[in-house]
């Protein structure tokens, strides 16, 4: 009896019908006896001093149990932590959860209100009465990191956190007489991470256990890092997220607002609860993005690469979090994607700015470095009149030359971009369209077609420990199972990664049944409670499957090995005779001698009668470090219609091919793929965090922060081509981020294209309406000597003109 | 967000509804579908004290014949508007404009009455109202549209006024009609839009009608643009040329999603295209 391998079946997520019928504990759905209500006072200015605060009027209003400052907190609440000191040198300033003296920036907490509900207390803050003395705001990082700068940080006498640098082979020689040199300045707007759900925390305490509830990624980091932060022992601290709506990067942190839960409930020896509000969360949730990249590219005249400089400036934001200064650093070894070179020079600066601190958001560095080299492509295509599919050809390590060292120095260990190509071009109709773009430019017609190109790979798998090490990163990046054999024969799985919406409960379950070969349904998975899951690094650049999906794999492993000795025992066969198929164990040649894996575990429960010296339980731990990351690529199409007169972007078509290595749930990756392409195509066209003169953040509503929904989104053609990852037994890559690192520059690539003809080189993220319509009427002054509209230079892929150092072919 | 505390009646007739107006005064506010009210509230910009919900007073809502007129109650919904086979027939720029309207969910919510009494330039109800000399009646008077939409977010309804339905002229069907609207994704408001009506014969326009969605603090009529057509060929080069003076008398707003400079670009493109679908040219 041989069921269909459970391994790379499109089985539905168990985990939907609770999530999507709301049949679960959200955090704020956690009802405790006594529980009051938490709401914070937030600064309404960029940059100020607090010269006074007067909360009187508030603890007298209805329902207020209590109210504290930051000054009430001073000496317990500690410094939120920062776990990647990513230089010797790198100014970390001081980060207290609840601002004491000075505010800097507008959402920043300055004082919490603790009431009987909700509504009371949102009514008590309005009484709270505080004065700032308002200091200059920093909001510019070219401005921020000028001699004689205002300061966000004044104690620290600059605006500039770091400066990293990576270089390897001469750049300068790279550059030297190179024919053709392109430079350009990109960047990487700020976008907030919209997570469905919301944050939220619950905080109880009973004698001296303390359990925190929060909606995070990341409940293991965070107890860990809570209790230095508090004081509080780490096993008097039992942190449980529960089902979790979404998180994006947003939810691996350390909020300021979980360590004044703790301290609320520790002081006043009740549960408390704090759920924030959309606006609210826009303000202070940690924000993503947001570089400032200075690019130079050398090439040969027939468009081989010879070396790439990099110079970003990236905004920490006001304070750095958990992980802030390291996320352009993840992007220093993918500026080279997919393609070879000889010399590379990345330099980045972490700048300090009165806006809310900015952290990790889908793809975390990777979408920042892949936009800026896809681009990169594009352009050098364009200055030498070459299809950009050729110039990527040129260019890209061929399938022969895996495993191949990067010049990031990286060890890539699989791939195969001929093969994604070639699929992804043919399902595109790739040359039909070019066919239409050239006729749609000899018309004239307003609205033009652009087909946009992006060949990217990522690192995932998150991460060799001595890799970290070496990166001066606070953690390994190991992740730990557990599988329990129960006497009836069923399964629980206890996981270490933490799903907030991945559908792990379905994956990790199809892994166990499949190694353990068991019936799907009887495999159940834990996850996300310290007390349960009591070891683990959580979930987060796309590593789950590729790390903690292989700790699974090696725990099933070993509990067959064991399994594989009692069985043996039970046919009284030599250990070396058995055989293990589908869930059963059997003596080589004796095909009727047959022992299920349930029967051999209950022998074991029973252990009645055990091997000499058998340890009577078949239960397994296994903590898996990978030994390299792993590499996931794909090529990504997309043809856009570009309205000239309105500037309206429509994607026509988009066509995602990914190499993922093998799958384990079809679905899932399906799932995946399409929430990634829809946040990469958002960046690209909706999404940005505004701030006005003042700092104050514009875009505090779903009105002004636009995001897409399925109606303005095209209908994807999705594949893929299975090149196995060599470093994992599963060969699996990771495929959480890849939608959203691929599609961004494949839209502004595509927009780009169309407009090629009227002179544009470029058009700022979020390309808005308006601004492709500036770009088409500004076309002519972009590229000097050219004339804008088609009709005055019709020459289809063709444009070029800036920055050629020499001459061109 | 969450709102101030409030206090909230629901009365069961018209009579009530007044009574319970009247006795609050400038601190009562009606309630209808609640799709524009209560983000004001969540955001703390408006403090009413006591909401008067309509939700039921029976006779304020469905589509009623009138004979030359349809009057539409204030508080059918936009998905019953959408479904009525009368506004198919005699209104239908009104169905058109009303499928744009925000998503499934708000038009299940959102009135009629409530779109309009809200007087935001940037719905898209306003300028159709106002293309269509609609007469607003209300507990105490009949307003035309023209003296309807006061200011931004104003409407001449008193505090303690009823707005009970719509008056549509039935004049209008047979013209050629289209709501032509721009945003940046589907859910989203207009940037700008354009309710367009316009009646051929002889291969010419003999009457326009255009009202302007986002172009002001209130809908506006783009006259220039109606005198230009009228009489001229019905083509998109005509169109085209008419449509150079949509931007006159305007004064659009600035904000994220477009400078004022953008929509006055925009609404010459716009206001050519929907003349050319209300036209079929
Ligand atoms: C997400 C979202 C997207 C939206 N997108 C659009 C869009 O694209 N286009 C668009 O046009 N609209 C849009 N809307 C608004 C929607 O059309 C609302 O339904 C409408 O603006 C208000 O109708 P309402 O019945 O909800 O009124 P309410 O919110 O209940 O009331 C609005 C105002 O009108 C007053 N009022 C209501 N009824 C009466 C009455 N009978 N007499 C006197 N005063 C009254 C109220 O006192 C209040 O001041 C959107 C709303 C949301 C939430």
């Amino acid at each position: 009896m041989t069921a269909a391998p459970e391994i790379g079946s499109a089985r539905l997520r168990s985990e939907d019908a609770r999530l999507i019928t709301g049949q679960t504990n959200w955090t704020d759905n956690i009802q405790l006896p006594g529980l009051l209500h938490v709401a914070f006072l937030r600064s309404p200015v960029a940059h100020g001093r607090i010269t006074r605060i007067d909360a009187e009027p508030a603890r007298g209003r209805p329902g207020v149990i209590a109210v504290f400052t930051g000054a009430d907190f001073a000496d317990e609440q500690g410094s939120l932590p920062t776990a990647w000191q990513v230089t010797e040198d790198m100014v970390l300033p001081d980060h207290p959860p609840v601002a004491v003296e000075e505010v800097r920036y507008v959402g920043e907490p300055v004082a919490v209100v603790v009431a009987r509900d909700r509504y009371l207390a949102a009514d008590a803050l309005e009484a709270i009465d505080v004065d700032y003395e308002t200091l200059p705001p920093v909001l510019d990082m070219d401005e921020a990191i000028k001699e004689g700068a205002d300061l966000v940080h004044a104690d620290k006498g600059t605006n500039k956190s770091y400066e990293w640098v990576f270089a390897a082979g001469d750049i300068d020689a790279a550059f030297r007489d190179a024919p053709v040199v392109i430079e350009r300045r990109y960047v990487q707007q700020r976008l907030i991470p919209a997570a469905m759900e919301p944050r939220a925390v619950v905080c109880s305490v009973v004698g001296d256990e303390y359990t925190l509830w929060s909606s995070t990624q990341i409940p293991h980091v965070l107890r860990l890092m809570l209790a230095t932060v508090t004081g509080i022992p780490e096993h008097r601290l039992r942190v449980i997220a529960p089902d979790v709506g979404g998180g994006f990067g947003s939810k691996l942190q350390v909020y300021g607002e979980e360590v004044a839960c703790l301290l609320l409930a520790k002081r006043l020896g009740r549960p408390v609860k704090w759920t924030e509000s959309r606006s609210e969360g826009n303000a202070s949730v940690h924000h993503g993005r947001d570089q400032i990249q200075r690019l130079s590219l050398a090439a040969e005249a027939d468009g081989r690469i010879r070396g790439l400089k990099v110079d970003l400036l990236a905004d920490m934001g006001a304070y750095l979090m958990l992980i802030t200064p390291g996320i352009p650093l993840l992007g220093a070894f993918m500026f080279n994607g997919i393609y070879k070179m000889d010399a590379y020079h990345f330099t980045c600066s972490g700048i300090f700015t009165n806006k809310t601190p900015t952290d990790a958001y889908r793809g975390a560095g990777r979408p920042e470095a892949t936009f800026a080299i896809e681009r990169l492509m594009d352009e050098l295509a364009s200055e030498l009149s070459l299809d950009p599919l050729e110039v990527r050809r040129r260019n890209w390590i061929t399938h022969e030359e895996f495993p191949y060292d990067t010049i990031a120095g990286l060890t890539y260990d699989s791939g195969n971009y001929e093969a994604a190509t070639e699929k992804a071009h043919r399902l595109f109709e790739y040359d039909k369209l070019r066919a239409e773009q050239a006729d749609r430019r000899e018309r004239g017609d307003p609205v033009q077609l652009g087909i946009g190109i992006s060949t990217f790979t990522e690192m995932c798998g998150l991460a060799p420990s001595r890799v970290l090490g070496s990166l001066a990163f606070g953690a390994g990046g190991w992740e730990h199972a557990s599988v329990r054999m129960l006497p009836s024969g069923k399964v629980e799985v206890v996981t270490g990664s933490s799903a907030h919406g991945q559908g792990h409960e379905t994956a990790w379950a199809q892994i166990a049944a499949d190694r353990l070969g068991v019936p799907f349904e009887d495999v159940r998975v834990l996850h996300g409670d310290t007390s349960i899951s009591p070891k683990g690094m959580d979930t987060y650049g796309s590593r789950s499957l590729a790390v903690g999906g292989v700790a699974l794999y090696n725990a099933c492993e070993k509990v067959i090995d064991k399994a594989r000795r009692m069985a043996a025992h039970m046919l009284e066969a030599d250990e070396q005779d058995i055989e293990f198929a589908n869930g059963t164990f059997s003596v080589r040649g004796v095909p009727d001698q047959v022992r299920t894996v349930q029967e051999v575990s209950l022998a074991t429960f029973l252990a009645h009668d055990l091997p000499e010296g058998f340890e009577p339980s078949l239960d397994s731990d296994a903590t898996h470090d990978p030994a390299n990351f792993s590499f996931p690529h794909g090529t990504h199409l997309c043809a856009a219609e570009v309205d000239t007169e309105t500037g309206f972007v429509k994607l026509r078509s988009y066509v995602a091919v990914d190499d993922i290595g093998k799958v384990v749930n079809p679905l899932i990756v399906e799932g995946q793929v399409h929430g990634g392409l829809a946040q990469g195509i958002a960046q690209a066209l909706y999404e940005e965090a505004v701030y006005d003169a003042d700092g104050n953040l514009t875009t505090t509503t779903m009105a002004d922060y636009l995001l897409p929904a399925a109606t303005d989104l095209p209908t994807f053609t999705t594949d893929r081509t299975e090149t196995p990852a060599t470093t994992n037994p599963l060969g699996v890559k990771g495929v959480g981020e890849a939608g959203t690192i691929a599609s961004t520059p494949a839209v502004v690539n595509a927009i780009v294209d169309a407009l090629r003809p009227y002179g544009v080189a470029d058009v700022p993220m979020p390309c808005t309406p308006e601004r492709v319509w500036r770009a088409c009427r500004a076309g002519g002054a972009q590229e000097a000597g050219r004339a804008g509209g088609p009709e005055h230079s019709p020459r289809p892929g063709a444009g070029g003109g800036l920055g050629s150092a020499g001459g061109e072919a | 967000m969450i709102p101030g505390a409030f206090d909230y009646v629901r009365p069961s007739s018209l009579e009530g509804a007044l009574t319970a107006l009247r006795a609050a005064g400038d601190d009562g506010k009606v309630i209808a579908g609640g799709q524009s009210l209560l983000p004001l509230l969540r955001l703390r910009l408006a403090y009413p004290e006591i909401l008067v919900d309509l939700g039921s007073v029976p006779e304020l809502s469905g589509v009623r014949d009138e004979g030359s007129s349809l009057l539409v109650g204030a508080m059918t919904t936009h998905y019953d508007v959408l479904r009525d086979p009368l506004i198919h027939q005699h209104a239908p720029l009104v169905a058109a404009a009303t499928a744009t309207v925000a998503d499934p969910a708000v038009r299940h919510r959102g009135t009629f009455g409530g779109s309009l009494a809200h007087a935001d330039p940037a719905g898209d109800l306003p300028a159709v109202a106002l293309a269509m000399d609609a007469v607003f009646v209300t507990s105490s008077r009949e307003i035309p549209a023209s003296e309807f939409f006061s200011d931004y977010l104003t409407s001449a309804l008193e505090p303690d006024e009823v707005l009970l339905g719509v008056r549509l002229p039935k004049s209008y069907a047979g013209w050629g009609f289209h709501y032509e609207k721009f945003h940046r994704t589907a859910q989203a408001w207009a940037i700008v839009g354009v309710a367009c009506l316009v009646q051929r014969s002889n291969g010419e326009i003999s009457a326009a009608r255009i009202g302007l969605t986002n172009m002001g603090s209130t809908p506006i009529r783009a006259s220039a643009v109606e005198q230009a057509v009228t009489g001229g060929a019905a083509n998109r080069e005509a169109f085209r040329a008419a449509a150079e003076s949509a931007a006159e008398g305007t004064s659009p707003p600035s904000d994220l999603h477009g400078s004022a400079e953008y929509r006055r670009h925009l609404v010459t493109v716009l206001t050519a295209r929907a003349l050319s679908k209300a036209a079929s040219v």
